[in-house]
């Protein structure tokens, strides 16, 4: 069935890329004119408040033309962010604290570091869970009740204990990231090391396999799918544990520093420009973790 | 195989016990375990329970490494009363400590290997697995803590922490109100709703459903927790803002799994409700609904800790002086560590309650689901 404005119209027969695509540039084009209704509403009373100030006579195009270019709105509208970002990007040389690449870096080494620990962390507990009974009742449990505590509630001792015992800079930052990502990785691959088959674990015993074996020639390959779904929901998680760690730290740099210094000193723009810096790192990382599972599907042989 | 594994792995904790009786307890001067009579007796016991429970049924040798490790940890939290044990413990220390940890393994070991016949049998040893390896986790925590003696400063031990936390509980609870009842469940509740009423409408119109599914997707991949100085700039410092950031972060997987779920209803039931003649509102209240049920509920339990973390993380950027995050973020500052783990206590405590509710009023609506019906 395809959307009702566009079926109910048989004479005219649309391609199939612009019913898909359709009815998302039509919600997203919404969403933006909403966007600018809501710049225009929001930043009027300060436009207005600022010509009144200064005694000059305005019109309404004045009004909402001010309203579009205001310098500290309370709400940007997009081709301000726009712009701002792209000028935080390319208008800075990279190693310039103004530029937004140079904060993206530093909050993206944090992520790496946290998601490699984490993930790792994460599949080295799947496997003694998978391993152990007793582990998988009296640890799994624990680990579940982890995930409903508001764990970036932790991230402020993490960093004082840390810091007392003199580390600082990436690694505290990486473990709070590490300590956010772990579980949903913990999860995925226990339940991929725990799916193969009852018939396919008894052949491996009629080859009397022993458990290395097992593991490395069953349960680990058809682990792998199970763990690259939980891998690109952690590197997101990662992500924005290393901004949010940013936050109690008073860190100088990364974008939650950006987040932070643009609140301090009600830089709007500047806080949705290190916004979309945010999204498009979370994009690209998805997009990476994305294509290693490809690149890996292809060595264990997948057929595309 | 396993068995006689087992029953050597107690008698060494049995071996441990009676050897740390000639141990030096301290670095310090201090008496020795001969010179306190019943602390002596209750390790020389403890040992013999051990030594027990490697040669007896399952049933009755977890029964007796349960009395023994309760016995030892007994022992050894008594010994460390002396301010001559606490800081400088020696291996006539730790000899027990070890000794009682292997043991409790392996009693926990035992009571996971046990097949019992009822359902409420298997429901208590599955609670009781995980009981008993929290409680000695937080007994090792706080015989490490205070047998190395590491600074309360660094790392208070588990019953400084309880002492603050029952200590002052004006405190804990004006926090809890502020950022949990104000700002956590007012946004919880706008958010979750908006959004289940947006996938209605959605639902209804296929274009708009079409449209907001992939939309709700991306955001919903986004690090939208960086609203929060947004938010706090719209709505000032007080729970509005948090309340704010708690609807926009729960807004969006309430959107799309409450959009996924109205879609789950197949084919055959939509056109059977079609032959009877059934209404939008009908088909709405008697088949869609019904089958989005646990992806709601999905979705809610996902937002119960989403919430908690939004609501933590806007208090970063500004609060009145109340508040979760507000007093961590002061307290940790100070150092004044006892608070802040206190705090978390609280934060534990009421993001699993929550969690917990939302579990339970899933089981009640939604008994009928196939991954109930077991």
């Amino acid at each position: 069935m395809t959307s009702n404005a566009l079926s109910r119209s048989p004479e005219i027969r649309w391609p199939p890329a612009v019913v898909r695509h359709a009815p998302v540039v039509v919600i997203v084009l919404a969403l933006i004119a909403i966007w600018y209704v809501a710049a225009v509403l929001m930043n009027m009373n300060i436009v207005r408040d600022g010509f009144e100030r200064d005694g000059t006579a305005y019109t309404t195009e004045d009004l909402i033309a001010g309203t579009l270019s205001a310098e500290r709105p309370l709400l940007p509208a997009p081709h301000q962010v726009i712009a701002t970002f792209a000028d935080d990007v390319f208008g800075w040389p990279v190693t310039s604290p103004r530029s937004l690449v140079y904060h993206s870096w530093v909050t993206l080494s944090a992520t790496f570091l946290g998601f490699v620990l984490g993930a790792g962390f994460g599949i080295f507990l799947a496997i003694l869970i998978v391993h152990a009974r007793t582990l998988e009742k009296s640890l799994l449990p624990w680990i579940i009740c982890s995930q409903m505590v508001p764990i970036l509630a932790v991230a402020p001792i993490v960093i004082v204990v840390l810091g007392s015992i003199g580390l600082r800079g990436l690694l505290p930052k990486a473990i709070i990231s590490a300590y956010l990502c772990f579980f949903p990785v913990t999860i995925g691959v226990v339940k991929g090391l725990s799916s193969p088959d009852p018939i396919q674990l008894d052949l491996m015993r009629t080859w009397s396999a022993t458990q290395a074996q097992i593991f490395w020639k069953l349960r680990w390959p058809s682990a792998v799918p199970f763990l690259f779904t939980s891998l690109k929901v952690s590197i997101t998680i990662s992500l924005i544990g290393a901004i949010v760690a940013e936050l109690p730290t008073g860190a100088q740099a990364g974008i939650g520093a950006r987040l932070l210094a643009g609140s301090y000193y009600g830089q709007t723009i500047q806080i949705w420009a290190a916004l979309v810096a945010a999204s498009v790192l979370a994009i690209g990382l998805i997009g990476l973790v994305s294509l290693v599972e490809r690149w890996v599907a292809q060595l264990m042989g997948a057929r595309t | 195989m396993t068995v006689s594994w087992q029953r050597i792995g107690f008698l060494v904790a049995a071996f441990g016990m009676l050897v740390s009786a000639v141990v030096p307890l301290s670095s310090e001067t201090t008496p020795s375990l001969f010179d306190r009579p019943v602390l002596l007796l209750a390790t020389l016991v403890t040992a013999g329970l051990f030594a027990g429970a490697a040669f007896v049924v399952p049933q009755l040798s977890i029964a007796l490494a349960v009395a023994g490790v309760v016995l030892s940890c007994w022992v050894t939290l008594a010994l460390l009363r002396d301010s001559t044990i606490a800081g400088y413990a020696t291996w006539g220390f730790w000899l027990p400590v070890l000794a009682t940890w292997v043991a409790a393994w392996l009693g926990v070991a035992k009571l996971a290997g046990i097949k019992p016949h009822g359902k409420t049998a298997s429901r208590a040893i599955n609670l009781a697995i995980p009981l008993l390896f929290g409680a000695f986790v937080f007994y090792l925590w706080e015989v490490a803590v205070r047998g190395f003696g590491v600074p309360t400063v660094l790392f208070p031990p588990p019953s400084a922490i309880a002492i603050r936390f029952f200590g002052s509980p004006w405190m804990l609870w004006q926090d809890f109100f502020q950022t949990f009842i104000l700002g956590v469940l007012t946004g919880y509740i706008i958010g979750c709703g908006a959004g289940f009423l947006v996938a209605v409408v959605a639902h209804r119109y296929t274009f708009l459903g079409r449209g907001l599914l992939p939309v709700g997707n991306f955001v919903s991949a986004l690090p939208i927790v960086g609203v929060a100085p947004i938010m706090v700039m719209w709505f000032g410092f007080d729970w509005p803002s948090k309340a704010a950031v708690v609807v926009v972060i729960t807004f969006f997987p309430m959107l799309v799994n409450t959009l996924a779920g109205l879609n789950a209803a197949g084919h055959i039931e939509r056109d059977l409700m079609r032959s009877y003649g059934a209404g939008q509102g009908q088909t709405l209240q008697k088949l869609y609904l019904p089958a989005a049920m646990p992806f709601i509920f999905n979705a809610l339990k996902i937002n119960s800790t989403l919430a908690f973390i939004g609501a933590i993380v806007a208090e970063f950027f500004g609060t009145p002086t109340v508040g979760i995050g507000f007093r961590i973020s002061i307290e940790a500052g100070r150092m004044a560590l006892d608070v802040v783990w206190a705090e978390i206590a609280l934060a534990a405590l009421a993001g699993m309650a929550f969690y917990g509710i939302v579990a339970l009023a899933e089981r009640a609506t939604t008994f009928w689901h196939p991954s109930y019906r077991t």
